[in-house]
């Protein structure tokens, strides 16, 4: 703690923010709504470009930490940030001014209060991931349920009540359980402190039941096959900055949780689950991408993709290698991006036509030039085309995953024949073909406004896509501190990383290597040199723990 | 027993005496200005239950204090749950007057009804004697079901009166039937010496089928399902300012009293409570959340809402303990603050000179009143315990002592219910927020309420910054109880 809480300020500006709004009134509270908003979020974006700039990347551990007392003697008002979290707190403040922008004109009614339920969700948003404590991260990760849900109800299309309440009570179904979890965890550790926690060590068959209790909230989050159906329905109905938020941001919650609690806490389970989170993010690779071929709505059909290529996140998180979390990171961040422009552009069309039936387009290149190129490089980024930030994740991931079991991995690649399937026939039943619409005679292409908000996002999968190395540099000593936390906690019958052998897909790799004893608790100091891979066990097929592709430079070579 | 000895009692005794002597004086006065005093009698019984909460604070100590040869007993846990019940009471008194006025009932004997009801109340809560505790929850009992039937004009209030007596009549055999078993087993009607007989010579099968007798007289009281069947009808029925008082005060005085008679005499036989506990727990919860949810009529879904609540706050009896206690009385004092929050938002629904009780007939306020709107977002949000609202808090105060004695299922089944019954708020939401509006509610013409109502959702929302005071107090009274 030296100085100015920076954290904080940039936890709760945007409340502040909000508060401001709520007391404005009068017949020009809508355009101040509007502008306070959008400064709101700008601020915020400049005082997380300066937290990135203060960030010292080679240090393990987290950073800018605030402590203040809260509950009780354990439970405090804790935060701060590592390499993991400070990316998505990026990202979330760079999508928000984004959000504001493209609800400039597309939102009429009841401007104020939307722009509150935004900025409150950037508050809450923010606050989980940079919560330190266990019960301030659940209370930031369920109190965004609320303006969510006000979101897509309020703002929403048609069938915005059911997509809402689908929505809500998914996802507090899944907290709820986590809540369980939380609480079984501080009783047992005697602490909220996630520092603290990262270093303890859960008996075995206890970490199973956290393990899953956990699984049931972020998988909701994420969302996995098969609990993924809210999703479609709540991207649908949810006007466009809400989409762009819930792709871009709100589903990485989930795999925020994965990274920060599951992996590095309840290693044995994740071990233990690991087959079949392969299984499940195989199915919803392949599966969720074959239902994504035959959608009709431009929106369900992005939707789709999205829990397809969060699939490739849990791929490469369970993998439990260097290169599958780094990559899975690297495919969160990107995805926010991608999907986040994705939605943009269908917001674009959904303006000037009010239908997001694919039926309804075609031949738009003839009249919106401008929108057929900015369409054409994020279909890419989703396709996963070297070049584009949605590559580096996807490679990353697939090769933590090959690492890990040959099988999922070339059953996955499949997958990416499949992105591109669906995602360019999307493009050219879109784009291509003749104008012979007559909607769509005078549709005029994207204006400055559109184009400023699209041209950020250009860059960003763009520049990520050739040179990823400041995502990396952010992440990398923070992703060994994961697997180093993850080693160390350990028990001993797993001194191995998991491999699952082809043929046996479902069964766990056999604790071949008997107890080596050496890992139990507080056997080795686990500072943050210590990623130094303790001993692998001679029998056991180990993956070799030195990256043919070191992470910080991978700089895929793009190869048209 | 001499007069000096009963009178060196009356020190302890002073909350009572107060507001026994304080409400005979408003009832006289009452008396002599006649029909038309009904605000002046308000703000003197508002004054008698300010004075009677200063004497709490004045005798409130650490120690266990013991009067009238033991049958009366004061310390934290009473104090606590008596400055509760004052609160809600004086606060379901001054929410009434408008509803009052408008509907031609503003007759003086209201504010005197609840007076002497919270005078049972908190003779409840200090017994430390089967007798004392009979007598003060017949005090109370007697006194709301006059006020069930306040509005004696309309048949469903008569009704609801005449039902809630009935029924009540029931519970209370069944508690002086239980009460007479464990008498007749134990030889005494003191909580200590009864305590020292279970501890000694174990629970005998009458004794056993006496607790049961006055669990159920209890659970009946605090309307645990499934002896709930009075609620629902009652509360639809009951005049709504009265609806609100039954929600609030007696619920917590019946709970304290519960907590008293089991985890002071019958502390030893927790191996055969608990298993009830557990039935009315999980049936309370199921039935709040499951049977609300087809419910059209807000009251009647309050009703609903309130049983999950007890079912809830029942979870604490049963993980038990320090922490167990501390969790039940965090979530009664939250709850109070939201039922009653919410019960205002309802008084508030008037229109064309009458009151609307539709869930319905709430359609669109977001946009016809919004501040209205906003504070039921906060209240319906805090009830199904989503953060940062206090509704979490208590949750999670509860369910904390749960998880800790390994009840995982059970704290499993409680969010289960707490799913479900997010699906009726919910839906009082949606027709608050995305439905078309209605036409404007009518106006009111106290303040009084808007300033209850912010109190209700300021405390609410900010309890999340200083939570310290309420915790604190909670973790005083439940080691008083527990020891």
């Amino acid at each position: 703690m030296d100085g100015w809480p920076i954290l904080s300020t940039l936890i709760f500006l945007p409340l502040a923010g909000a508060a401001l709004i709520a007391l404005l009134s009068g017949p020009h509270a809508a355009s101040n709504a509007r502008w306070i908003a959008l400064w709101t979020t700008l601020v915020n974006f400049a005082i997380s470009l300066v937290l990135w700039w203060m960030f010292d990347p080679a240090k393990a551990g987290f950073q800018f930490v605030e402590t203040a007392p809260w509950l009780a003697e354990t439970i405090l008002y804790r935060v701060g940030v590592d390499g993991i979290s400070l990316p998505f707190i990026l990202l979330t403040t760079f999508l928000l001014p984004l959000c504001i922008l493209a609800s400039w004109e597309s939102i009429e009614e009841r401007v104020g209060e939307y722009m509150i339920a935004f900025l409150v969700l950037e508050t809450l948003v923010i606050g989980v991931f940079a919560a330190l404590d266990l019960v301030l991260f659940y209370l930031f990760f369920e109190g965004g349920l609320i303006p969510m849900f006000l979101i897509i109800g309020i703002w929403g299309g048609p069938r915005r009540v059911y997509a809402a309440f689908k929505f809500f009570l998914y996802t507090l179904l899944g907290s709820l359980l986590m809540l369980v979890a939380l609480m079984a965890m501080y009783l047992q550790a005697g602490t909220t402190d996630i520092v603290a926690l990262l270093k303890h060590d859960f008996p075995p068959e206890m970490q199973t039941w956290l393990w899953l209790a956990f699984f049931a909230s972020f998988a909701v989050k994420l969302p996995m096959w098969p609990v993924h159906t809210w999703l479609p329905d709540a991207h649908v109905e949810a006007p466009t900055a809400g989409s762009v938020i819930l792709a871009g941001i709100l589903l990485k919650l989930g795999g925020y949780g994965f990274v920060r609690f599951s992996l590095p806490m309840f290693p044995d389970a994740s071990i233990d689950f690991a087959p079949l989170m392969f299984a499940l993010s195989v199915i919803a690779i392949v599966y969720t991408s074959l239902v994504a071929l035959m959608q009709e709505d431009v929106k369900k059909l992005i939707a789709y993709s999205s829990v397809a290529h969060m699939g490739f996140v849990t791929l490469g998180l369970f993998s439990l290698n260097r290169q599958g979390v780094d990559g899975a990171v690297m495919q969160m961040i990107s995805h926010g991006f991608i999907s986040a422009a994705l939605f943009l552009c269908v917001g674009v069309v959904y303006d000037r036509m009010h239908t997001r039936e694919i039926k309804a387009y075609g031949g738009l290149a003839n009249r919106m030039p401008i929108f057929a190129a900015v369409f054409m490089i994020f279909t890419m980024g989703n396709v996963g085309l070297p070049g584009t930030s949605g590559f580096v994740g996807e490679f990353l991931s697939l090769m933590g995953a090959f690492q890990a079991s040959t099988t999922f991995a070339i059953i996955a690649t499949l997958g990416v024949i499949l992105s591109a399937a669906y995602a360019l026939w999307l493009y050219a039943r879109v784009i291509f073909g003749e104008l012979d619409k007559p909607a769509l005679a005078a549709i005029p292409d994207m204006n400055a406004r559109e184009i400023s908000i699209l041209a950020p996002l250009i860059l960003a999968t763009l520049g990520f896509g050739v040179y990823p190395k400041p995502i990396f540099d952010l992440t990398t000593v923070s992703v060994e501190q994961v697997l180093a936390d993850h080693k160390a906690n350990i028990q001993a019958e797993h001194a191995s990383p998991p491999t699952i052998r082809a043929g046996a897909p479902l069964t766990i790799a056999p604790a071949s290597a008997k107890p080596q004893g050496k890992d139990g608790h507080g056997a080795d100091d686990h500072g943050a040199s210590d990623h130094s891979e303790p001993e692998a066990p001679a029998t056991a097929p180990v993956p070799a723990p030195a990256p043919e592709i070191p992470p910080a430079t991978p700089a895929p070579q793009p190869t048209p | 027993m001499t007069y000096q000895t009963l009178l060196g009692y009356l020190p302890a005794i002073m909350p009572e005496l107060v507001l026994g002597g304080g409400i005979m004086l408003v009832l006289l006065y009452g008396v002599f200005r006649g029909e038309r005093s009904l605000i002046s009698t308000a703000l003197l019984t508002l004054l008698v239950l300010c004075v009677a909460a200063y004497y709490v604070v004045l005798g409130a100590s650490d120690a266990r204090v013991l009067a009238f040869g033991g049958s009366v007993v004061i310390d934290p846990f009473a104090s606590f749950l008596k400055l509760l019940i004052l609160g809600a009471s004086a606060v379901a008194m001054i929410m009434a007057l408008e509803f009052l006025k408008h509907e031609k009932l503003n007759r003086f004997e209201y504010p005197v009804l609840i007076g002497l009801s919270a005078l049972g109340m908190l003779i409840m809560v200090s017994a430390n004697d089967l007798m004392v505790l009979y007598v003060g929850l017949e005090m109370q009992s007697l006194a709301l079901y006059v006020l069930a039937a306040f509005s004696r004009d309309n048949t469903r209030s008569t009704e609801a009166g005449l039902k809630y007596f009935v029924l009540g009549a029931l519970s209370s055999g069944m508690l002086l039937y239980g009460i007479s078993l464990i008498y007749g087993m134990s030889g005494t009607l003191n909580f200590d010496v009864l305590k020292g007989v279970i501890e000694t010579q174990g629970m005998s099968i009458g004794l056993v089928i006496g607790m049961v007798f006055l669990a159920a007289g209890l659970a009946f009281k605090i309307s645990a399902a499934p002896f709930h069947m009075w609620t629902p009808d009652v509360y639809e029925g009951a005049p709504t300012p009265v609806t609100a008082f039954f929600a609030a005060a007696p619920k917590v005085a019946a709970m304290g009293l519960f907590l008293r008679v089991l985890f002071g005499p019958f502390e030893a036989a927790v191996a055969q409570w608990q298993q009830i506990i557990i039935v009315l727990s999980v049936a309370s919860m199921t039935l709040g959340a499951f049977a609300a949810i087809g419910q059209s009529n807000i009251k009647r879904l309050m009703a609903y809402s309130s049983i999950g609540h007890v079912g809830f706050a029942l979870l604490g009896f049963v993980a038990g303990g320090e922490a167990g206690v501390k969790g039940v009385l965090i979530y009664l004092a939250i709850y109070v603050a939201m039922t009653l929050g919410a019960f205002i938002c309802i008084l508030a629904m008037r229109r064309e000179g009458r009151q609307v009780e539709e869930i319905a007939d709430l359609s669109g306020l977001s946009t016809t009143q919004p501040g209205l709107a906003l504070a039921l977002l906060v209240l319906m949000f805090s009830m199904i315990g989503i953060p940062p609202f206090a509704g979490f808090w208590a949750k999670f105060y509860v369910f904390l002592p749960v998880v800790e004695q390994g009840l995982y299922w059970l704290a499993v089944v409680g969010f289960l219910a707490s799913v479900v019954s997010a699906v009726y708020y919910l839906k009082i939401l949606r027709v608050i927020y995305f439905d078309d509006p209605a036409p404007r509610f009518t106006e009111p013409s106290y303040p009084g309420n808007g300033v209850l109502l912010a109190m209700s959702v300021l405390f609410i929302t900010f309890f999340i910054f200083w939570p310290a005071p309420l915790l604190n107090a909670a973790g005083v009274a439940a080691s008083s109880l527990v020891k």
